[in-house]
């Protein structure tokens, strides 16, 4: 059931305030009066109304102060200042001061009504933008953070308490402990969360590639240029920027990052005219850059623009009580995904998992579990579907073709026999993997 | 005692037949009697000197206190101009869920705004604003439905564009309002 707009009618008249009473009931708005603003505000202090209507000349205090308090008391409140003395100094003060208008007695009928409408439609915008934007961060927290260790809980605080301010944040990590779920915990609880947080891998891409995806370039700016393109600071306008692997930039680039986050403005590769870009930069690194500082590989002037805030992701074997909240929660996420019923562990299971090192951390694990749902018996994980069986800690692994034996076993297994992907992680082709199934008489596991 | 009619208590000069139509035409949509009794009332003390116009708050209040034991709702029916102290003019209004109300011919007339005198639209917008009010005074509030004669009109070109009739869901309330007496 729709809520009923209200509306406070504030009149010393009697019969203004019946008049207005009569005709908004009628509409089938909730309507309460007041004879004075003293009495209005009294009222005001134990109930919201969508609407104040407020007669500007009253004895003791005047429409205008109303408001004003009114305005104190909550900003988004509408306040419609009604006066048979209309004079464009008041007008304009009560514009002002937060007036949603200013109409003069008596009103055209249509005038009145066209009033009531525009102010009950964006009281509905307002309340359907609030519920959007709801929904939207709901979506964004989807992938949430996972842990209760009081690493994670240290981590957590950090993320709250850097999201409200524009600093420049560098989230140092072991690969896989979710440094850019992180960055997106900062950016979706910032102010900047209605705007884009635009991510670049730094590592992955040559100098000149990486040029080009943060400036953009203009159409011919080097071969295969065959349009303008943005770069990522542009698109990052209003929002966020995330640099992932920042270590890796070269000293040229790093000269140039430097310049951009130090004037906010920037040209295009090929391109002469200056872009501005007002942006938040978070980024993330598995290296101790303060060390690269030392040894000249990373410039000391971008380090400290850039540190403002350092948040430490802690590896997972550092906060080994979140395993089991992140194995329940990667189980469900992958049950679902797969249309699966829900799986359980084995406790000897999750006990291994709990003993093991995880150099791949988070991510290592989801890996794990996703593999484990995929070739279990869908009901249970058992010890045997986890990659961490006895031909991991085997004794008897010496020879090198023992150790490319056992490593390719590994391999296939952790890919569920996808003879391309393995290849692919192996880095050979398909030919000298099925060379290697051959030569070492390798087989899927049961 | 059981109060079954509508009275419709007319002010100044109106035609029998006009009365006669009207009265027919409400009865058949409320399905209740109605009786038409011509009112007598000095119109000087309503008039306000600074609006020229007829106080409508003040005569809804006469209206109103002419209620009997017999009327289940009155109807006040006048063609001078009536105005409420927030609006420029009014066509007619009454008291939510009351026992009466008070409908004006004058701004209903064509040559009010400088058209030809239709007194066949007259007759019809006057009755739709007679049927609204006393929809009214049984407790319905205005209707979004574009041609429901409960659709709230500021301009005689917005009664001219409903009908006299209720929608489906004002006739529901209505029903249960009349139900409920």
């Amino acid at each position: 059931m729709t809520k009923k707009i209200s509306i406070l009618i504030v009149d010393d008249e009697e019969s203004v305030r019946d008049s207005l009473y009569n005709w908004f009931i009628e509409d089938g708005y909730h309507v309460e009066c007041a004879e004075n603003a003293k009495k209005a505000l009294i009222i005001l202090e134990s109930k919201n109304f969508d609407i104040i209507l407020a007669d500007l000349k009253m004895p003791g205090m005047d429409g205008l102060e109303m408001q004003r308090r009114i305005k104190s008391l909550n900003k988004d409140s509408i306040v419609i200042i009604m006066t048979a003395f209309a004079s464009v100094e008041s007008a304009v003060q009560a514009l002002k001061d937060g007036a949603y208008d200013y109409v003069t007695k008596p009103f055209d009928p249509d005038d009145l009504s066209h009033l009531i409408r525009n102010a009950t439609r964006q009281i509905s915008l307002k309340s359907e933008n609030e519920a959007l934007k709801n929904k939207v961060i709901s979506l964004e927290n989807i992938e949430d953070l996972i842990g209760n260790s009081p690493a994670m809980i240290k981590v957590f605080k950090e993320v709250e308490s850097v999201a409200q301010s524009n600093s420049s944040v560098i989230i140092t990590g072991e690969s896989g402990t979710g440094k850019e779920l992180i960055a997106k915990a900062i950016h979706s609880n910032s102010l900047r969360k209605y705007f884009p947080m635009v991510s670049i891998h730094c590592g992955a891409l040559t100098e000149s590639l990486l040029e080009s995806e943060l400036f953009g370039h203009e159409k011919g700016a080097f071969t295969g240029a065959m349009y303008n393109r943005k770069g990522r600071f542009e698109m990052a306008d209003g929002g966020t920027i995330f640099l992932d692997e920042i270590g890796t930039i070269s000293t040229k680039m790093q000269i140039e990052l430097l310049r951009v986050l130090e004037t906010k403005c920037f040209m295009r590769v090929g391109g002469n005219k200056e872009i501005a870009s007002d942006f938040r930069v978070i980024c993330a690194t598995n290296r101790d850059l303060k060390k690269m500082v030392e040894n000249g590989t990373f410039r000391e002037d971008l380090f400290y623009r850039l540190n403002v805030v350092n948040i430490i992701v802690p590896p997972l074997r550092e906060r080994v009580e979140d395993i089991p909240v992140l194995v329940d929660y990667f189980i469900k996420k992958y049950c679902v995904s797969m249309s699966r019923n829900i799986v359980s562990i084995n406790p000897s299971a999750l006990k291994r998992i709990e003993e093991f090192e995880f150099p791949g951390n988070v991510r290592e694990l989801e890996n794990m579990i996703e593999r484990a749902i995929v070739i279990g018996n869908g009901k249970e994980i058992l010890l045997k579907d986890l990659p961490l069986g006895k031909e991991i800690v085997t004794s008897t692994v010496e020879s090198l073709d023992d150790h490319e034996k056992t490593h390719i076993q590994m391999i296939l297994n952790k890919y569920g026999w996808n003879i391309s992907r393995s290849a692919k992680a192996l880095k050979v082709d398909r030919v000298t993997l099925y060379n290697k199934i051959k030569k070492f008489a390798l087989k899927p596991v049961e | 005692m059981n109060r079954q009619n509508i009275t419709l208590i007319y002010f100044g000069y109106f035609e029998k037949s006009f009365l006669e139509k009207l009265a027919g035409s409400l009865k058949q949509l409320f399905v209740l009697d109605v009786i038409i009794i011509e009112g007598r009332i000095d119109l000087t003390q309503f008039y306000d000197p600074g609006r020229r116009q007829y106080d409508g708050n003040k005569l809804l209040k006469h209206v109103d206190s002419l209620t009997s034991e017999k009327s289940l709702k009155i109807l006040g029916l006048f063609s001078i101009d009536v105005f409420i102290p927030i609006l420029t003019y009014i066509f007619g209004q009454a008291y939510l869920n009351g026992h009466s109300g008070i409908v004006s011919l004058y701004r209903l007339k064509n040559e009010m705004y400088g058209m030809k005198q239709d007194n066949n639209l007259l007759v019809d917008r006057f009755r739709k604003t007679c049927i609204h009010e006393l929809g009214h005074a049984f407790g319905l509030i205005h209707c979004h439905n574009p041609t429901c004669v409960m659709r709230s009109s500021t301009y005689v070109e917005d009664i001219d564009q409903k009908n006299q009739f209720f929608c489906p869901k004002c006739r529901t309330d209505l029903g249960l309002n009349l139900y409920n007496g």
